[in-house]
């Protein structure tokens, strides 16, 4: 059901991890659809995306478009950035089927959310960058059960 | 790819070589139309009446209250369907529960369009209906109490003794959807009070697009499908002779193995689970720890989602399946694993293994290998693990 590509970034997801200090870090999705995306932005002082990871929980879709989001994004300025939409996301992973689409919305909508992180942080606006709506942070009841 | 190790015989097993072999001369020498008067249809028909005795006795019932349909959902739906419009005129309330196969619960919806009322009983942690709250929905208008035999995603058996019971001292139909245990547990209709069961050929080893609804003597419900004069006027369509031979195989084949093989499928799904929860962190197992069936072990691994799991067992060429019905269009996780109250991101991390005869403990241990490895290493890519871990540092009397 899914391509290659996105095979390989499920089986050899890149920049898996965490970024300590991050310059910017969004979380999006809930667990109630199954997937959760957070994206770790390290930016320097010229605005250049210099690393990136991420932590996804969903299916293989959404670690696939987790992992090509971040290499598309790597390097880049911010503006570049912005434009890395869904479309390009799903196009570098040679398409997605459609009940997967919302996943390579989710890896917009994360990085979008990690640069209004950095712009809030640095008092900064970011050119057509809109709040996320929906970072799991805000409001999140924790309803863990012990085993 | 090497060994397959398949563990998914809930979906479904493997045709059992005995019962292709019975099948395969109604392909090519005996394929007469069984209502023909020749000889070449009266063969098929005498070979339809043999597998029709050998499935009404492994259920302890007449042969002429078995009737075939073409699988497990066409049974459900006719058995609801045909009994809401029977006695529609006595009331129009079903009873039913949270955690029936869609067969059912779309069936219900579609009655509840159509006038009818169906209450839905909740189930407790392991998936168990209260014989209370089912006494305390019967109504005066109730008709048809349907709740299945065993769950399908967590192998719960239900009490269906006492639920026949109380169906029959009201004076109400039961059915049951027996799919899954009709050859997995010993079923006798009359002893547990059972009006209709439903069963699907390709469960126990035998071939897909065949199975039957069991109808009691008496009740009174019409046909489903419109047609010939088959089964008794009561299911149209020329008989799948083959499928019914294959059933008919592979009932006498689970009813002479069941003993042994449940026990050796019992002991190896107990291993299964215990050595699961001992060696995965924060797994738990879903169902009924005992009274569930032989072969089925669920477990749900926090922090993860199903599908990534799946795909990755299938890699290392394990076929398990998740209660996650991410792949079949819908992003809401099991209804059954909601309905025994786990919230939506435990639902989602499920795995679902169903072992068969087959299966050894090699298998089962190359399994848990397996599971240890990919949940490990999907947790290390997971934001809610990361969470969870901060928080454990900061709250040192989390377990």
């Amino acid at each position: 059901m899914y391509s290659e590509k996105v095979m390989d970034h499920f089986q050899n997801p890149r920049n898996v991890g965490e970024i300590e200090n991050a310059s910017g870090v969004g979380t999006v999705g809930n667990a109630k659809c199954g997937d959760i995306m957070r994206i770790y932005l390290d930016i320097d002082n010229d605005g250049i995306i210099r690393d990136c990871k991420f932590k996804t929980f969903g299916c293989g879709a959404a670690v696939a478009t987790s992992s090509m989001a971040t290499e598309l994004v790597k390097g880049k300025t911010i503006q570049e950035a912005m434009e890395v939409t869904n479309k390009a996301v799903m196009e570098a992973l040679d398409g997605l089927p459609p009940v997967k689409v919302h996943c390579s919305l989710l890896a917009e909508e994360a990085i979008h959310a990690a640069l209004w992180d950095y712009a809030e942080k640095n008092g900064i606006q970011i050119e057509g960058l809109k709040r996320p709506k929906s970072d799991i942070h805000e409001g999140e009841e924790d309803e863990q059960e012990d085993y | 790819m090497g060994k397959v190790i398949y563990l998914d015989n809930a979906a479904t097993t493997k045709t059992a070589p005995e019962v292709v072999e019975a099948m395969l001369p109604y392909f090519t020498e005996h394929y007469g139309n069984a209502s023909a008067i020749y000889s070449l249809g009266g063969e098929c028909k005498e070979a339809m009446t043999q597998a029709r005795a050998k499935i009404a006795a492994a259920l302890g019932a007449k042969e002429n209250e078995i009737y075939f349909t073409a699988g497990g959902s066409e049974a459900d739906n006719w058995a609801l369907k045909a009994t809401a419009e029977a006695y529609a005129s006595k009331g129009k309330h079903i009873i039913t529960t949270k955690i029936e196969h869609h067969a059912i619960l779309h069936t219900c919806e579609y009655l509840e369009k159509r006038g009818y009322e169906v209450t839905y009983l909740n189930v407790d942690e392991f998936g168990m209906i209260k014989l209370e709250d089912l006494k305390n929905a019967i109504r005066p208008d109730t008709i048809l109490i349907s709740v299945m035999f065993a769950n399908n995603e967590i192998g719960t058996i239900q009490p269906i003794k006492e639920i026949g019971e109380i169906a029959h001292e009201h004076g109400i139909l039961f059915h049951t959807d027996a799919v899954q245990a009709f050859g997995q547990v010993p079923i006798n209709v009359d002893e547990l009070h059972i009006d209709m069961l439903s069963s699907s050929g390709h469960k126990l080893h035998g071939p897909k697009g065949i199975g039957f609804l069991y109808i009691r003597k008496g009740v009174k419900i019409q046909s489903f499908i419109h047609g010939g004069a088959q089964e008794r006027k009561r299911r149209a369509g020329t008989e799948n002779i083959p499928g019914i031979v294959g059933y008919g195989a592979a009932t006498k084949l689970a009813v002479e193995t069941m003993i042994e093989r449940t026990k050796k499928e019992t002991e190896l799904r107990d291993y299964l689970i215990l050595r699961v929860l001992k060696e995965v962190p924060y797994s738990r197992l879903n169902g009924h720890p005992k009274k569930r069936l032989p072969n089925n072990a669920n477990f749900c691994f926090q922090f993860i989602e199903g599908e990534s799991l799946l795909i990755m067992l299938d890699m290392k060429g394990i076929c398990g399946s998740s209660g996650s019905a991410c792949t079949s269009g819908s992003l809401d996780p099991s209804h059954v694993l909601l309905a025994i109250g786990l919230p939506h991101e435990i639902a989602h991390g499920s795995l679902r293994l169903t072992l068969s005869e087959e299966t050894t403990k090699e298998d089962i241990d190359y399994t848990v290998e397996a599971i240890k490895g990919i949940v490990e290493h999907l947790r290390g890519m997971s934001p809610l693990y990361e969470d969870f871990v901060r928080k454990s540092s900061h709250n040192s009397n989390v377990k």
